[in-house]
């Protein structure tokens, strides 16, 4: 479903992804992990279709997201690692604007997004603003609405960042269940790494742009002689404290304005 | 066209639902007609200006437009900041489309925007030629188009908020206060002449003012044409700055 071949992007001199290849089949579901700036988002964002590769070849459902990037987008649903919300509209609102972007017709798409709604739970909110969500439905609300258009393949970014237990295990479960009686493709990152090692078929390891070890979640344990995928995880990434970049800054300054309120 | 309409309808929806931007915007229109067009109303007419509203309000209608066109252009950034661009962004609807949706979206409530403000002017006792006002609607929205297509450029190059600052101080004030919203054009010193020719703002304001009391100090075709040039090339502009922003 996703194919990676020697993949590489510099920004001036900096190299946030360099030369990593891999697959994920059809209906797996694949974790990509790292520590901060390792290159996780870089590469879903050149996946995505929202930046080019300096070089390598890329493959998502078939198409080119160079080449093709149109039928590449039909293909995904994406949740971003930030919230990617219009917060002064309602959550069907939100939800119809994706549909009418991905070209669904109208009879189509209102039962649909009722039937999602309903899925994750957000069906008596459907006509509240958006800005008066908690992170946790705002997270559900982008999981419907990254389903709308019958992706082939879902990219959740960390999507369950400084959400708290309970709604972290529902998130998970609806994913599993997506997965199992849809077949969708899920490709993750996460920093919490029991949920990697609960929900991934595969998982790979990523490190100054670099995939530093792949395979199962027992595989890895196994290859480094550890217990857990956290030890593990450890062992391949060092202890060190890695720098955040000018883009972590963005991004927290925006949490810090609420993400919603504007102005 | 169903993605122009829905991100139109966006922008159309978040004015509407803001009550507290419509009231607050309406707070300068308000100030000016009252301090400048009162205060200023008594010399202009003893200048032999006749009265200074009449000359004034369709000035501060393009006032309105401006602020709330640019606004709109520049609410790209918050789009950026807060994600929503993204999900445009990863669509498979062209850029350009998107551009025009939001474009067409902001001009709109900028019409609105200054229709308010010119039935307002009206309590202050402004009377514009009724005929005059559906050629009037054509050149507020000429105006509308311009400013948002020149905040969505700008927006597309600014990474925050931190430039706004500038725009207001060394754009939009300029735009306005050099435009001859304020004051009659003719015998301005040479400088401020040059200036005032510069300015695109100068035409939408004499078009305006001319639509609506019938007095041009250019003249309706100059305007038009400068009008209408002038928006082609910043939507042009524009809409190649907005296609090459990075998610």
């Amino acid at each position: 479903m996703i194919k990676v071949e020697n993949l590489t992007k510099t920004f001036d001199e900096r190299r946030a992804v360099d030369n990593i290849s891999f697959e994920v089949g059809r209906g797996e579901i694949f974790a990509f992990l790292g520590p901060n700036g390792a290159g996780k988002t870089t590469t879903i964002k050149m996946l995505t279709t929202l930046l080019e590769p300096t070089s390598g070849k890329l493959e998502l459902n078939g198409f080119d997201p160079i080449k093709d990037p149109g039928e590449v987008r039909k293909s995904f649903g994406i949740v971003f690692q930030d919230a990617s919300l219009d917060t002064e509209l309602t959550a069907y609102e939100n939800m119809e604007i994706h549909a009418v972007l991905y070209g669904l017709s109208k009879d189509l798409y209102q039962k649909r997004i009722d039937e999602l709604l309903f899925l994750v739970e957000l069906a008596d909110r459907r006509n509240d603003l958006v800005k008066d969500f908690s992170g946790g439905m705002k997270r559900r609300l982008e999981i419907a609405r990254s389903l709308l258009h019958h992706p082939k393949v879902l990219f959740l970014d960390e999507p369950t960042l400084g959400l708290d237990p309970q709604t972290r295990n529902l998130l998970w479960n609806y994913i599993k269940d997506l997965n199992t009686k849809e077949g969708i493709t899920v490709f993750l990152t996460t920093h919490y790494m029991e949920e990697a090692d609960k929900m991934a078929n595969r998982i790979a390891i990523i490190d100054h742009g670099k995939i530093v070890g792949s395979g199962t979640s027992a595989e890895l344990k196994e290859s480094t002689q550890t217990t857990s995928l956290e030890e593990a995880f450890l062992k391949l990434t060092g202890h060190s404290v890695r720098e955040e970049g000018g883009e972590n800054q963005m991004r927290q300054a925006a949490r810090l304005w609420g993400g919603g309120n504007r102005r | 066209m169903k993605t122009i309409y829905i991100l139109w309808q966006r922008q159309l929806k978040r004015y509407l639902r803001s009550k507290s931007r419509i009231v607050g915007s309406l707070g300068q229109p308000i100030l000016f007609l009252l301090a400048l067009g009162y205060g200023f109303g008594p010399v202009y007419s003893q200048a032999g200006g006749g009265n200074y509203i009449h000359f004034l309000a369709p000035g501060i209608v393009a006032m309105s437009i401006l602020f709330t066109a640019i606004f709109s252009g520049i609410e790209v950034i918050w789009d950026k900041q807060f994600g929503f661009l993204k999900e445009t962004l990863v669509a498979p609807v062209s850029r350009i489309n998107i551009m025009i949706g939001r474009t067409l979206g902001g001009a709109t409530v900028s019409v609105v925007q200054g229709l308010i403000v010119l039935i307002l002017s009206m309590l202050f006792g402004f009377r514009p030629n009724s005929w005059g006002t559906l050629l009037a609607l054509v050149i507020m929205f000429l105006i509308a188009l311009l400013y948002t297509a020149l905040g969505t450029a700008i927006a597309s190059i600014l990474e925050d908020m931190q430039g706004f600052q500038l725009i207001m101080n060394f754009l939009v004030m300029p735009s306005f206060f050099l435009s001859g919203a304020l004051f009659p054009l003719r015998g301005l010193p040479k400088a401020l002449t040059v200036v005032t020719r510069i300015n695109p703002l100068t035409y939408g304001v004499d078009a305006l003012r001319g639509s609506l009391t019938g007095i041009y100090q250019l003249s309706l075709s100059l305007d038009l044409i400068v009008l209408t040039s002038v928006s082609v090339i910043v939507l042009g502009v524009g809409s190649y700055l907005f296609t090459k922003i990075k998610a």
